[in-house]
């Protein structure tokens, strides 16, 4: 499993990227893993509000669908375009094929370091 | 607690991701992924382990007459080595369980049934039988390896003589010795695609695993598990027990019409069936219009009107669109026929089509 330094992470396996003011979200290395060959992902319109804590779009494997939580409050300020064609990207570069940039973050849920993600994922595993 | 089919340590080397399924441990997909192992079986080969179905052996004067009353399709016709697919009901016309028949002797008979419901059909088929039958669960004394796709034939070719390879879909040779394993062989399977499903006893299938993959490597073979399983049924059309149909759905409704003979003397659910008339419901084939993937047991609508429920429904590979199939109000059950999915509170737009998705080229 891949984690990267740079990144923060959710428990419930989405990444944070934070730059000045805008944020990016994606799922995780582990996340794309557990779910397999992903077929689908349905994305919020730019201009949505989203809330920490709270789903913002699912994404669908061959054989499962999964929430995705937003781990800030925000604005949309773009939508990842070329992942809804081409939804296999996650499985291939998670860290590539982000899923939404929020801007106006008005809240960050409490974040894991690549480390305690880590940690995190093989509790998980156990 | 879950069982492990004798292949369980193999499918852990092999880097299956085990989940629990109709009480087993079984892969649900290994290392490649649903859809490579999919693709794989549309062109090339892929093999399964369904050492989890049921088999009960029938035998005594009676069979045939205890099968054409337990069942709903009519073996008197049938000849040795022939497999016929049948439907069992309940007294009210429901599916108990599909099943498949394999004749072996004019007093021998073996079906092989879904692993989620072999208890409760052995225990309906025991209630069931005529004087001068008996039938014996041998589940846990058999193993099964699916081998399935167009390679499929020159893989075992290499490995049985052509006389022993069973020709006609649907048909059957038994006592066929693979590197001095007895097996039986028949020309079925659950993925619209050319294949064969291989018994053998327990204690050889380790055996036959390896020796089918190694054999089948040049020719592309990959092991395959449960979620390609499901897709390639989906995208062939073929039904599920507790989906498409179950003890509150008729064959009929699920258009299994082909393996329920009304114009046998009798059959158990025979009555019910004749006496429900004309359908008011039926099974169809949707195809996603709108975006996203319609699942099962998800709420059909032509505006307000409820009209149905999907029954099954995922991304098929090979069409590489998502497909879905459904129970629906015979009044909008007509090819073309627009009607709305709701997808956890999203209207996704469908249309009725042939449930047939993917049908093999006979070239092959």
């Amino acid at each position: 499993m891949k984690v990267l330094a740079d990144l923060k992470y959710s428990k419930s396996h989405e990444w944070l990227k934070e730059d000045s003011d805008v944020c990016t979200v994606g799922l995780t290395d582990f996340a794309q893993e557990e779910l397999g060959d992903i077929v689908f992902v349905n994305l919020p319109m730019v201009g949505d509000a989203v809330t920490a804590g709270e789903t913002f779009a699912d994404v669908e494997s061959v054989k499962a669908v999964v929430d995705v939580y937003s781990p800030v409050t925000g604005v949309v300020t773009e939508v990842n375009e070329e992942l809804i064609d081409n939804p296999a990207m996650a499985n291939e570069a998670p860290y590539d094929a982000w899923l939404i940039k929020v801007a106006e973050v008005t809240e960050t849920e409490e974040l894991l370091d690549a480390e305690a993600y880590e940690a995190h994922c093989a509790a998980e595993k156990e | 607690m879950e069982l492990k089919t004798p292949l369980y340590d193999v499918h852990v080397e092999e880097g299956g991701k085990i989940v629990p399924f109709a009480g087993y441990l079984l892969p649900v997909q290994y290392g490649t992924g649903v859809i490579k192992e999919h693709m794989a079986v549309r062109e090339a080969c892929g093999m399964f382990d369904v050492s989890h179905m049921g088999e009960v052996r029938f035998t005594g004067k009676t069979s045939l007459a205890t099968l054409n009353h337990i069942l709903t399709n009519d073996f008197s016709d049938m000849t040795i080595g022939k497999v016929r697919y049948t439907v069992m009901c309940n007294e009210h016309g429901g599916c108990v369980d599909d099943l498949i028949i394999y004749k072996f002797g004019e007093e021998e008979y073996l079906a092989v049934v879904n692993a989620a419901n072999k208890d409760k059909d052995f225990a309906h088929m025991k209630a069931n039988l005529l004087p001068g039958t008996e039938a014996v669960d041998i589940s846990d004394q058999v193993s099964e390896i699916a081998l399935q796709g167009p390679k499929a034939p020159a893989i075992l070719a290499e490995l049985v003589p052509a006389d022993q390879i069973p020709k006609g879909y649907y048909t059957a040779k038994r006592g066929v010795m693979i590197d001095g394993m007895e097996c039986m062989i028949s020309r079925t399977g659950y993925t619209g695609e050319l294949g064969y499903e291989i018994y053998t006893a327990n204690e050889n299938v380790v055996r036959l695993w390896k020796l089918l993959r190694k054999t089948g490597e040049p020719y592309g073979l990959i092991p395959c598990g449960l979620g390609a399983r499901d897709t390639l049924r989906m995208e062939a059309g073929m039904p599920l027990y507790g989906h498409e149909m179950d003890e509150e759905i008729s064959p009929l409704e699920a258009d299994l019409g082909f393996g329920v003979k009304l114009d046998k003397e009798e059959f158990i659910g025979k009555q019910a069936l004749v006496e429900k008339g004309e359908l008011t419901r039926v099974r169809v084939g949707l195809e996603v219009v709108g975006r996203g993937i319609v699942r099962d047991h998800q709420d059909l609508y032509v505006g307000d009107k409820k009209v149905g429920f999907s029954t099954s429904g995922t991304h098929c590979p090979y069409l590489n669109k998502p497909v879905a199939m459904a129970l629906v109000d015979v009044a909008y059950s007509e090819l073309g026929t627009e009607i709305e999915a709701d997808v956890r509170g999203r209207r996704v737009l469908c249309k009725v089509v042939p449930y047939v998705f993917y049908k093999r080229s006979k070239k092959q």
